[in-house]
């Protein structure tokens, strides 16, 4: 085939070119621009190289940030996943409730974020909340507003509410997609529940497992709506995650170099950590 | 040990799925169930295996009732057409999967899954995953776990359609070699009629939930019963019309008068139905077919050697199936010949006659 050289097809990418630069480039440059310089306002810019890098990179408060970060999100993956794996599997697949399960489910995740907070910032306080009254009833002294445990007890168990739904659908819709002769051959094989769920129900939920576990790494890892609404970041610093801490750095102290240079180093380890998953995971997935 | 169904019927909510049957399958045959989409095939085997229990009715085995006995305690077997292994496993695993259960000793086990493995080839195969083999292979490793434990009943469900031609065509001329020798009866559930004639044995028509007729595939092919099961067994789909006999002809459509032959003389003179197979239907009246179908072209078919040519008459769709490649238009007129002599007869309730 003849292949017809015009450079003015070019063109025809210029609107995607828009989009990204728009949506992405821009505002990344602009936060790269920040990071490498030093500001006081009035436009004025004085070069500042690698300095804010090494600041955070070397800051505890960065270094305590991240580890709490970190727990958190294992503590959600730990209880999530197996969760809504389990909520799934007791799911009915066929008949009336289908639906009405269904619709209890995704009701958790249609709720924004900053009501979720609210909702639970109501519940749980200890004088005049469900929750709270409720555990204080049990003889068991909790307030999330002065007792660090209290705090992060209270973000997991509402992440867990928030977010447990969404693992649970993936799981479901990649359950009801396992045709039934797959069930019928096990069957007929004797296999126990047991077998049936490690050799056929587990393996063909990898994909869906992956794409679940990734989804609720980088939303646990970034959380901060409900954080702010719920603890503020506090007792202390005692709930203060990454992204809090760069607002604080930002809004709060203004200090634009450092929340610059801490924001990419944020991002960066959020693409690396999914980049990481995604190739583990998927490379388990070909052996 | 030969299975009975007595009185099996099968519904669900308002639908009937499978009306009465009772039937019996001798020991060590092979037996198609043959009938169009939703015509209760799969029903019929899955009840006869105990994945789905019967509404009411019977099921013996061997002399004894199985109808209330749970799936895993009748060492059956089942092919899908969906190629289903278990994933993780190997091939050799997956064989050996259904002797797992039993306790069979290591030794015997990989004995077993060696002589099946052998037989469907995929000896060299057995260290690989099932994603990693073609569909025919896939479909083969469930063969072989079909076969491995000497189950009393193998039911295979339309295995081979989900596969290419080629691949069909292979397995299709393999499988009788690999029951062939097994005191299993074997039930193979197909839509095409040809896949019936191509393994022999027994044949077992069925129309929207209701047997309508069990004997030897070649007998039931020549002398259906009805008019249904010769519907059912026939692809392209057999030329029916209404003809009324009076003395030494038959009137057909069109004012159409045809001579009669064959069994067809001794009929009392009345109306019936005449049946007659697209490969009798021939554009010469060369093998002595001497009715005259004459029509305009609708479509035309060319496969290979044959072409198959659907004629309107009047109305009617005529099939005409014949060796050779043809230059029919369409649209054009065209003239076919009947070979009446092989033509069935059947009552005004549909009943064979002739």
């Amino acid at each position: 085939m003849n292949k017809t050289w015009n450079n003015r097809a070019w063109w025809l990418v210029l609107p995607v070119f828009l989009m990204v630069a728009f949506n992405a480039l821009v505002p990344l440059m602009t936060v790269v621009n920040y990071s490498v310089q030093e500001t006081f306002g009035n436009n004025e810019f004085f070069w500042a190289g690698s300095r804010w890098f090494e600041d955070i990179l070397r800051s505890d408060r960065f270094h305590d940030a991240l580890l709490r970060s970190g727990i958190f999100t294992l503590l959600v993956l730990a209880l999530e996943v197996p969760l809504g794996l389990g909520i799934a599997l007791t799911m009915p697949r066929k008949g009336p409730w289908v639906s009405v399960c269904l619709v209890l489910m995704s009701l958790p995740l249609l709720i924004p974020w900053n009501v979720v907070g609210s909702m639970w910032n109501i519940m749980a306080l200890p004088d005049i909340g469900l929750l709270g009254k409720a555990i204080n009833a049990l003889g068991i002294n909790y307030n999330y507003t002065r007792q660090p445990i209290s705090a992060w007890f209270t973000l997991v168990l509402m992440d867990v509410w928030h977010w447990t739904s969404l693992v649970a659908l993936l799981c479901y819709a990649g359950l009801v997609s396992i045709p039934d002769a797959y069930y019928q051959a096990a069957k007929i094989d004797g296999a126990r529940p047991w077998a049936v769920f490690r050799y056929i129900q587990l393996p063909k939920l990898r994909h869906v497992l992956t794409i679940a576990i990734l989804l609720r790494f980088m939303d646990s890892f970034m959380i901060y709506t409900e954080v702010i609404v719920l603890t503020g970041g506090g007792p202390g610093n005692a709930t203060t995650f990454l992204s809090i801490d760069l607002v604080k750095y930002a809004l709060g102290q203004f200090d634009l170099g450092h929340a610059a240079a801490m924001s990419i180093i944020y991002f960066l380890i959020i693409l690396f950590a999914s980049w990481l998953f995604y190739t583990l995971m998927m490379r388990h997935q070909e052996q | 040990m030969p299975l009975e169904l007595k009185g099996v019927t099968k519904r669900l909510g308002a639908d009937t799925h499978i009306y009465p049957a009772d039937i019996s399958f001798a020991d060590g045959s092979f037996n198609v169930l043959l009938g169009a989409t939703r015509s209760g095939k799969t029903t019929m085997m899955q009840l006869m295996a105990g994945i789905q229990q019967p509404t009411t009715g019977e099921i013996w085995h061997g002399g004894k009732n199985m109808t209330r006995v749970a799936v895993q305690k009748r060492n059956v077997s089942m092919v899908y057409q969906q190629f289903i292994n278990y994933p993780m496993m190997s091939v050799f695993e997956n064989i050996a999967s259904p002797l797992r259960v039993t306790g069979l000793a290591e030794t015997d086990v990989k004995k077993r899954v060696g002589t099946a493995a052998e037989l469907l080839r995929l000896t060299p195969m057995l260290d690989r995953k099932p994603s990693e083999l073609s569909g025919g292979q896939q479909q083969r490793t469930a063969i072989a776990r079909a076969i491995v434990k000497d189950s009393s009943l193998i039911f295979l469900d339309e295995p081979l359609a989900n596969l290419d031609y080629k691949l069909r065509e292979e397995l299709r001329d393999e499988l009788p070699k690999i029951f062939s020798g097994r005191s299993a009866i074997v039930f193979y559930a197909t839509t095409e009629p040809h896949e019936a004639l191509l393994f022999g044995g027994n044949t077992l028509t069925l129309h929207e939930g209701h047997i309508t007729q069990y004997g030897p595939t070649a007998e039931i092919y020549r002398k259906p019963n009805s008019l249904t099961t010769a519907r059912v067994f026939s692809d392209p789909p057999i030329n029916v019309t209404k003809v009324v006999k009076k003395g030494k002809s038959l009137a057909v459509f069109n004012g159409e008068k045809w001579p009669l032959a064959g069994t067809a003389t001794k009929l009392a003179d009345g109306e019936y139905h005449l049946a007659l197979h697209p490969h009798y239907v021939l554009p010469t009246t060369e093998n002595g077919a001497t009715g005259v179908v004459k029509g305009k072209v609708l479509v035309t078919e060319i496969s290979g050697s044959e072409s198959v040519v659907h004629v309107d008459v009047g109305g009617h769709t005529w099939v005409s199936q014949s060796h050779g490649v043809r230059p029919h238009k369409v649209g054009e007129a065209a003239t076919f010949f009947a070979d009446i002599g092989h033509a069935l007869f059947f009552d005004s309730e549909g009943k064979r006659v002739s």
